[in-house]
């Protein structure tokens, strides 16, 4: 009967899926990996990791546990502490003398010596390789010789790094920097062992570093499981077994997991779940404060955002906007909102001030009207928000900042929001100085420094200065800040600078972005550092 | 049959031409991919350029899609930003999402199928009226609201299953997934078959073979259900290529790395060999689906003949 296999075809398959789904639920459940192994959210990292190439969180989460520089901010205080330097020294601010420790090795057995760390530059500035990162080594003698703006390199090393002996080397900068030291904990400055020069593609398939932690294995786009390198010497050993990470398509996913056990650690709680979060795990969520500040730049170079008075209407457009509202309802609060133009992840000995923005941070719908009168009004009578709109809930605060200047205007729907689709197109038309009307920016800063708040992005010319602020009082006192020795005098020279901004109001701080993660009931003793990154090595697992 | 066969492989050729040409052109109009590699810091003008001369990006788009198309007729799909070859993470991506659709088509088959024949057998009566209201739930709500609370039902609440898939994907942890992917087509399937069935269920050779007095099982499976089947088997033969496109919602709740993932990623990042490769290949499935469906006609109905 002919008809009989088709039912019995039919039935197989329903016998196979109800048989499947029976054995889904029993493989691998309960804790999120084996004894003493953290198990913890990752998403796919931008860029080949490479520490000279890694500008985002995904990957210099990684750096971070393969790798040890010179220095290492404190995961508490920020403070720049030798690492693998012994001391380096400089009387001019300009010339340093660089001094290794003993003792320090790669995980493959290599001792990491002065060329490591002279070659692992040299090759992060190298224009032919493309390093993300090759500006951190700009102030280096030599630089443009191996990173001209066109055409090719003129050498393959800087002339102002010299390898004195296996445990010294000098580094020539082009102008005083007196900060200098306290960058290098930044990741791009990690030391290279040979295997990397010599099998490039291995090495990127399992990097070696010289951290507590060493690439058990790495499936690009899937995971990567690091493990306790037992025979580091360093003073910041690896308190759990190892560290699993998980890439995920999404953070809702993560945190799904999370709850269900499957997973130890997330460390970025997604926004729709922030209503939950104090039900679902209690005290296991972090919420707290990182070198992240959101701000409203305006294009400077546009005349009619530049012209006479406007630096009221600016200052007023920032009295309009009520941030204690917008951190609280749509944020829930992991945005604080902002005092000045850094981040209270500095501190107060590092630069932070609550008191630099003062009154024009603060919501006052009265004196804003007042102030864009007096200054001329808003240019057309209009004004429009620019932000990419495919992530960080951009949409919903854009439009939250614009209905509280309508408030507090009371024109009308004067402000307008300009929603860009995508992220890199966002930041084209951001970077070609095309947008007429008040634009997001981001920044995240590469080290817990005042400095790295505001020159890079209001400098004259400087490299992110996306509005083309220019003043030549502010460019002064950052150079006299750069110059000075003394690291307290320099930060009261730059929180001078600082009142510049408060003056001109060339950005508004809109509020500071807090790191936030929730972690299971397996592990204890997690903390943020102030890039917002797990301190892994410190994670407990009982 | 052959040279029919033969004549509609060779149709294909301008169809992927002009498809993968306009992807192509989209990704590219969506801007600049290299911006957005710097994250917030300003592009070092120096080392983007070096970047867009190497990804050919300093080119007219002209020329872009002529070395794109003459790479890919090497085998050669490009480079993923993070470095990793467009074939590999196509030959990772692929397998996962063919049984997510697998497991969906299955479902679609089994269930909506004899969902459709009961319901259209028993027209009017009260289990029909019921599977129409259930499909009308069903086709009404999104895609992610029935992703997330079947999820959490049955993944979190209850922990009869993984709520995420691992990265193997295996079958057994696909079912859940693969029923939320299912769901909406099912409904359609259903649908067809229901309102087929029921129009031929009053036909002259229906009547034909119960007056033979063959078993009501051989009329409706042999007879009913095969001459019924053509509507359906067009729609499923176009769901397999939108399933395997189409499930980046499903793909993303249930953590699987699969197409839709790499696409949503792609796309995210303005990275057009990954989105230009892969909608290339699922151009080949939607095209190779086609030319099976139309052959499936001619099996289930003699009188369809291909010259």
């Amino acid at each position: 009967m002919r008809g009989a296999t088709h039912a019995k075809w039919a039935a197989c398959a329903a016998a196979v899926a109800l048989a499947a789904t029976a054995c889904g639920g029993g493989s691998d459940s309960g804790g999120g990996g084996a004894d003493g192994i953290v198990s913890s959210s990752w998403g796919d990292p931008q860029n080949p990791l490479e520490p000279a190439n890694t500008n985002e969180v995904q990957g210099g989460k990684v750096l971070d546990m393969i790798f040890r520089g010179l220095k290492r901010y404190d995961p508490e205080t920020g403070e720049a502490k030798n690492f693998l330097a012994e001391n380096i020294e400089t009387t001019d601010s300009q010339n340093f003398t660089i001094t290794l420790k003993d003792g320090w090795k790669f995980s493959n057995d290599e001792p990491v010596t002065a060329q490591s760390f002279v070659d692992a530059w040299n090759y992060g500035a190298d224009v032919t390789k493309k390093q993300n990162n090759s500006p951190f080594f700009s102030d280096i003698v030599g630089y443009a010789d191996v990173h001209p703006e066109k055409g090719d390199p003129k050498a393959k090393t800087m002339s102002g790094l010299v390898v004195k002996d296996p445990k010294t080397f000098t580094v020539a900068l082009k102008e005083k920097f007196s900060t200098w030291p306290e960058t290098l904990g930044y990741q791009a400055f990690s030391p290279l062992p040979k295997a990397f020069f010599t099998d490039h593609d291995a090495w990127l398939k399992k990097p070696v570093g010289n951290g507590p932690y060493t690439v058990d294995s790495y499936t690009k786009g899937t995971g990567m499981k690091l493990r306790k390198w037992d025979a580091y010497t360093g003073e910041d050993k690896a308190l759990n077994g190892g560290v699993d990470l998980k890439v995920y398509t999404d953070n809702n996913t993560a945190y799904t997991d999370l709850i269900s056990g499957n997973l130890d650690l997330v460390d970025d709680v997604p926004a729709q779940q922030l209503k939950n979060v104090a039900n679902d795990l209690g005290d296991r969520y972090i919420n707290q404060p990182a070198l992240i500040i959101q701000t409203l730049t305006f294009p400077l170079y546009d005349p009619q955002w530049n012209k006479e008075g406007m630096d009221k209407v600016r200052r007023g457009i920032s009295m309009a906007i009520n941030r204690d509202e917008i951190t609280k309802q749509i944020f829930r609060e992991t945005r604080t909102p902002a005092k000045d133009w850094t981040s209270p992840a500095l501190g107060d000995k590092g630069g932070f001030s609550a008191t630099a923005c003062g009154e024009a941070c603060s919501f006052n719908p009265t004196e804003a009207k007042k102030l864009i009168q007096e200054g001329g009004g808003l240019p057309g009578g209009k004004v429009s928000l620019t932000s990419n709109v495919d992530t960080g809930s951009h949409r919903d605060w854009m439009d939250a900042v614009c209905n509280s200047i309508n408030n507090a205007l009371g024109e009308g729907p004067v402000c307008t929001v300009n929603p860009i689709g995508t992220f890199a197109d966002f930041r084209n038309q951001q970077s070609s100085f095309k947008l007429t009307g008040p634009f997001r920016s981001g920044w995240q800063a590469d080290y817990p420094l005042i400095q790295n708040f505001l020159e890079p992005l209001y400098y004259t010319g400087a490299s992110s200065n996306y509005g083309k602020f220019s003043n030549p009082e502010f460019d002064k006192l950052v150079d006299a800040a750069n110059r000075e020795s003394d690291a307290a005098k320099a930060t009261a020279t730059f929180k001078d600078a600082e009142k510049i901004l408060a003056e001109q109001m060339p950005s508004i701080p809109l509020w500071y972005q807090n790191g936030s993660a929730g972690y299971g009931e397996r592990v204890s003793d997690v903390k943020l550092n102030q890039f917002s990154v797990p301190v892994y090595d410190q994670i407990k697992v009982s | 049959m052959g040279r029919y066969v033969i004549r509609r492989l060779l149709q294909m050729i301008p169809v992927f031409i002009g498809s993968t040409f306009l992807i192509f052109f989209m990704v590219y109009a969506l801007g600049d991919p290299v911006a957005a590699l710097f994250g917030d810091k300003a592009p070092d003008p120096a080392t983007a350029a070096r970047i867009r001369k190497d990804l050919y990006l300093d080119q007219p788009l002209w020329k872009q899609y002529l070395h794109y198309m003459g790479q890919i007729f090497q085998g050669d799909f490009g480079t993923a930003f993070n470095g990793q070859k467009v074939t590999e993470l196509m030959a990772s991506a692929f397998p996962v999402t063919l049984r997510l659709t697998i497991v969906a088509i299955a479902i679609e088959i089994v269930v909506g199928i004899t969902l459709g024949v009961i319901s259209g057998l028993k027209r009017g009566k009260s289990i029909d009226s019921g599977v129409l209201v259930l499909t009308l739930v069903v086709i009404s709500v999104p895609t992610f609201v029935t992703g997330y609370l079947l999820q959490f039902v049955f993944g979190v609440t209850w922990g009869w299953v993984r709520p995420t898939v691992s990265p193997d994907a295996p079958f057994s942890e696909l079912i859940l997934p693969g029923i939320v992917l299912a769901l909406v087509s099912l409904a359609y399937v259903t649908r067809l078959t229901r309102t087929s069935i029921a129009e031929n269920v009053k036909a002259d050779y229906v009547r034909t073979a119960v007056a033979k007095g063959l078993p009501r099982r051989r009329v409706v499976t042999r007879h009913l259900l095969r001459n019924s089947l053509i509507p359906v088997v067009t729609f499923i033969g176009t769901d397999i290529g939108a399933l395997m496109g189409g499930a980046i919602v499903t793909e993303r709740i249930f953590n699987i790395h699969g197409v839709g993932y790499q696409l949503y990623q792609g796309i995210l990042r303005n990275n057009s060999p990954t989105v230009v490769g892969f909608v290339t290949i699922l151009v080949i499935v939607f095209l190779l689906a086609n030319l099976l469906v139309d052959l499936l006609y001619a099996v289930l109905d003699p009188r369809i003949r291909y010259a």
